[in-house]
């Protein structure tokens, strides 16, 4: 059998890849939200869809996020594999009781008589001038829950593979796109151009069918200096600050956050003896801090630094002042600074 | 603060609704119209919801007080039919008196029953087909009693016990049963309104021919997933139909905090667009026929109905409740609309099918058949007395495989079973 052709694809197309895909392979995959059909999405991740797949398997709803969701579980329930988009993840909260009392505690509470593999895709956090309602990264509160995978790609490359595995999940799955990447990758440099994803070898996408299985990070760098446990948009930010600065570091996309590849982390940070975690979200019970606790509890003694975070603030996204927010180079060299010296 | 006191203006005053009646009160129910029977007549299905907006604001009803069943609602069942219902009502009575009690004895943690309610879930789910969809609250354990589902497996999960088809997961009387169209229960409540309505968009989505029903209570109204469903369901004109069981109380609030003094929950329907019904709740005949209309308008693509059933809760919420601390003693005696199971059974015996000896007989037999098999269900353990499902089923069906952190804490909580009970624990 020959490989399939691959395209260069910005993560957007790659998401429309993998949804195109899903519709002609699964009959029960159902794909609903604002603005998604005959519009194919404010993003576009879904356009052209409606036309080739029929209005039953891609639809506009109603501006109703509890709703969107709630009938996604009762889809599931009949049988369907819905893939939901929330147009921002800050609009997911009316929809928060349906994800975390319903479709995540479906089979534990009927004991597998009902199931929900419903795939909730959501474009999150900041850079793109969205203010406090189009920027946030809501995804610790998912990893919290108990019955839900949270999954973030950092790469059109991973966005198609990873949703297509989280499609075919019987599990519910929050998807979360990080949307200042979705036109090319981001260095943290605002004020540079923004490079296309052309230039970028994770934007080599197999037109085909293929899965990243959850669960599996990717070591997106080898390093022995230090580790850093990052996802999404900031995969690249550190990337490209570790380039600048000449920093030997491990760069580890966690790419799925629950369940957590722990293996992977484990064996970096007792090599590498350093951990850094990184994140867009705001830093007081976000994600790092479960990281942090993972490997200290599994790597304390291997650590010859304090684990350090880098995360935004403790503050709602502001508009003006967002740079002043972002966790971007000026922060993450600091923060290099001062874990190579400890 | 600040306030303004412009002079010229009266100041504004906050309304807080407060129930006719409280403990020590006697109940006077003189103000609730019972319109006579045919008052609305039967439309045709496929009426246009604007056309029927006066059947949202009365009371569809079949069971005359001369406990005769006439006009165009009438559904004229079968003498057979009839009976059927009435020893279901019966039986699921019987069930309730019996694992009420057993709560009482410290059997289980937790119950609650449909004591005045039965013809809601009962004739409900006759006018339904087997494989339709029922999205039920908590207090429709009559759909499973309708359908045969054993009534073993129904006291297994109320005792939390190793035969408990739920693995000891939920809460008493929170079921769950596919095989019978019985969806999962929550205890959020209302979540299940978008749940019926997404499962009906799929059927309908799929050309089957199956519908979904959905049921709630007159507080949980007030729940934003009631109107998103509602939405949803008129916006694709969902095959599912939308039943608010108007029982007068939610737990210690009456309905007027869920705005029933400004109109009926039926009426939540004309604002959506679809088709409304308001029904006297404890005739069974007219239940039946009301969701024997909405069931034939949803099958044949006419689209999504809600449903009021006019009712009262015979008893407390649930066993952890006592109303008289908030209700006066003597409603539901004084309730103008009867007991469902009485005015069915006096139905009967109007027409010559049935007797008060016959329905005597019934009675004790039932009790004795629901007796017999708790006795089998406790051979599967009561809650809190070790017979209940391996400790390490906890950690099962969060996923569907289980990820290694699960293995941890599940080797984690075994090893703290060791340390509690010892090294043989297992065995034990």
């Amino acid at each position: 059998m020959s490989e399939p052709a691959t395209k260069t694809m910005n993560m957007i197309e790659a998401i429309n890849s993998a949804l195109d895909i899903m519709l002609a392979k699964d009959n029960d995959v159902v794909i609903m939200g604002e603005d998604v059909g005959y519009f194919g999405g404010v993003f576009r991740a879904t356009a052209g869809l409606q036309a080739k797949h029929g209005k039953t398997r891609v639809f506009d709803t109603p501006i109703s996020e509890c709703g969107i969701i709630g009938v996604g579980v009762g889809m599931a329930a009949y049988g369907l594999r819905p893939v939901p988009e929330i147009q921002f993840a800050d609009y997911i909260y009316p929809g928060l009781d349906q994800l975390v009392s319903e479709a995540a505690r479906m089979r534990y509470r009927s004991a597998n008589d009902f199931i929900c593999p419903m795939t909730v895709r959501s474009p999150f956090g900041g850079g793109i001038f969205g203010g406090q309602t189009h920027s946030q990264s809501p995804e610790s509160l998912f990893t919290h829950v108990c019955g839900i995978k949270t999954v973030i790609p950092a790469t059109p490359y991973d966005a198609k593979g990873l949703l297509i595995a989280a499609i075919e999940d019987n599990d519910p799955v929050v998807f979360f796109e990080p949307k200042r990447i979705y036109n090319g990758p981001f260095t943290g440099y605002y004020d540079r151009p923004v490079e296309p994803w052309s230039k970028h070898e994770g934007s080599m996408v197999p037109q085909g069918y293929y899965r990243i299985d959850l669960g599996k990070a990717a070591v997106v760098r080898a390093g022995e200096a230090v580790t850093v446990l990052t996802y999404g948009t900031m995969v690249h930010v550190v990337k490209a600050v570790v380039a600048e600065h000449g920093i030997d570091a491990e760069i580890i996309d966690l790419r799925t956050l629950l369940p957590l590849d722990i293996g992977t982390i484990e064996a970096s940070v007792k090599k590498t003896g350093r951990c850094m975690v990184v994140h867009e979200a705001t830093r007081t019970s976000g994600f790092g801090a479960e990281l942090a606790a993972q490997v200290q509890e599994r790597c304390f003694y291997h650590l010859e630094a304090p684990i350090e975070r880098v995360t935004g603030f403790d503050t709602p996204y502001p508009h003006s002042l967002e740079w002043a927010y972002f966790p971007g180079p000026v922060r993450l060299a600091r923060a290099f600074d001062k874990i190579m010296k400890d | 603060m600040v306030q303004s006191t412009k002079d010229n203006l009266a100041p504004l005053h906050l309304h807080i609704p407060e129930p006719k009646f409280r403990p020590g009160d006697i109940a006077d129910f003189s103000d609730i119209i019972v319109p006579a029977v045919d008052t609305h007549p039967r439309p045709d299905e496929h009426v246009l919801p604007a056309d029927i907006h006066p059947l949202a604001y009365g009371l569809v009803r079949v069971l005359g007080d001369d406990h005769v069943a006439s006009g165009s609602w009438n559904p004229g069942l079968d003498l057979a039919t009839l009976q059927v219902m009435l020893r279901r009502m019966l039986l699921l009575r019987a069930f309730d008196d019996r694992m009420f009690r057993a709560q009482r004895q410290g059997k289980t943690s937790f119950y609650m029953k449909s004591f005045g309610e039965e013809a809601t879930s009962v004739a409900t789910t006759m006018a339904l087909h087997f494989d339709d969809m029922c999205f039920p609250s908590y207090r429709q354990q009559g759909i499973l009693i309708t359908r045969d589902y054993p009534l073993v497996d129904m006291m297994n999960q109320i005792y939390s016990n190793r035969g408990d088809r739920l693995k000891g997961r939920q809460l008493p009387i929170m079921y769950s049963a596919k095989d019978y169209g019985f969806f999962s229960i929550s205890g959020n409540l209302t979540t299940q309104y978008p749940q019926a309505a997404g499962w009906a968009m799929a059927s309908a989505s799929r050309g089957d021919t199956r519908i979904s029903a959905v049921w709630c209570g007159d507080g949980s109204t007030a729940e934003g997933d009631f109107h998103n469903a509602l939405t949803f369901a008129a916006v694709y004109n969902a095959p599912v139909i939308f039943q608010v069981v108007n029982n007068q109380w939610a737990i210690s609030s009456f309905s007027g905090f869920a705005g029933s003094e400004r109109t009926t929950f039926a009426a939540r329907a004309i604002g959506y667009g679809i088709a409304g019904l308001r029904v006297d709740g404890n005739d069974a005949l007219a239940v039946y026929a009301a969701m024997q209309w909405a069931a034939n308008r949803a099958r044949t693509n006419g689209g999504p109905t809600l449903i009021e059933y006019f009712t009262y809760r015979g008893e407390g919420h649930s066993t952890s409740d006592d109303p008289s601390a908030y209700r006066a003693a003597e409603e539901y005696a004084l309730w103008p609309l009867g007991d469902p199971v009485t005015r069915l059974k006096d139905h009967l015996i109007t027409i010559g099918a049935w007797s008060e000896a016959q329905h005597d007989a019934l009675v004790l037999e039932l009790s004795e058949h629901v007796k017999a098999i708790q006795k089998e269900a406790e051979q599967n353990g009561i809650l809190g007395h070790g017979l209940h499902h391996p400790f390490e089923t906890m950690f099962e069906d969060v996923f569907e495989e289980m990820p290694w952190h699960l293995k941890e804490q599940c080797t984690q909580m075994l090893k703290e079973q060791e340390d509690k009970f010892g090294p043989d624990w297992e065995a034990r």
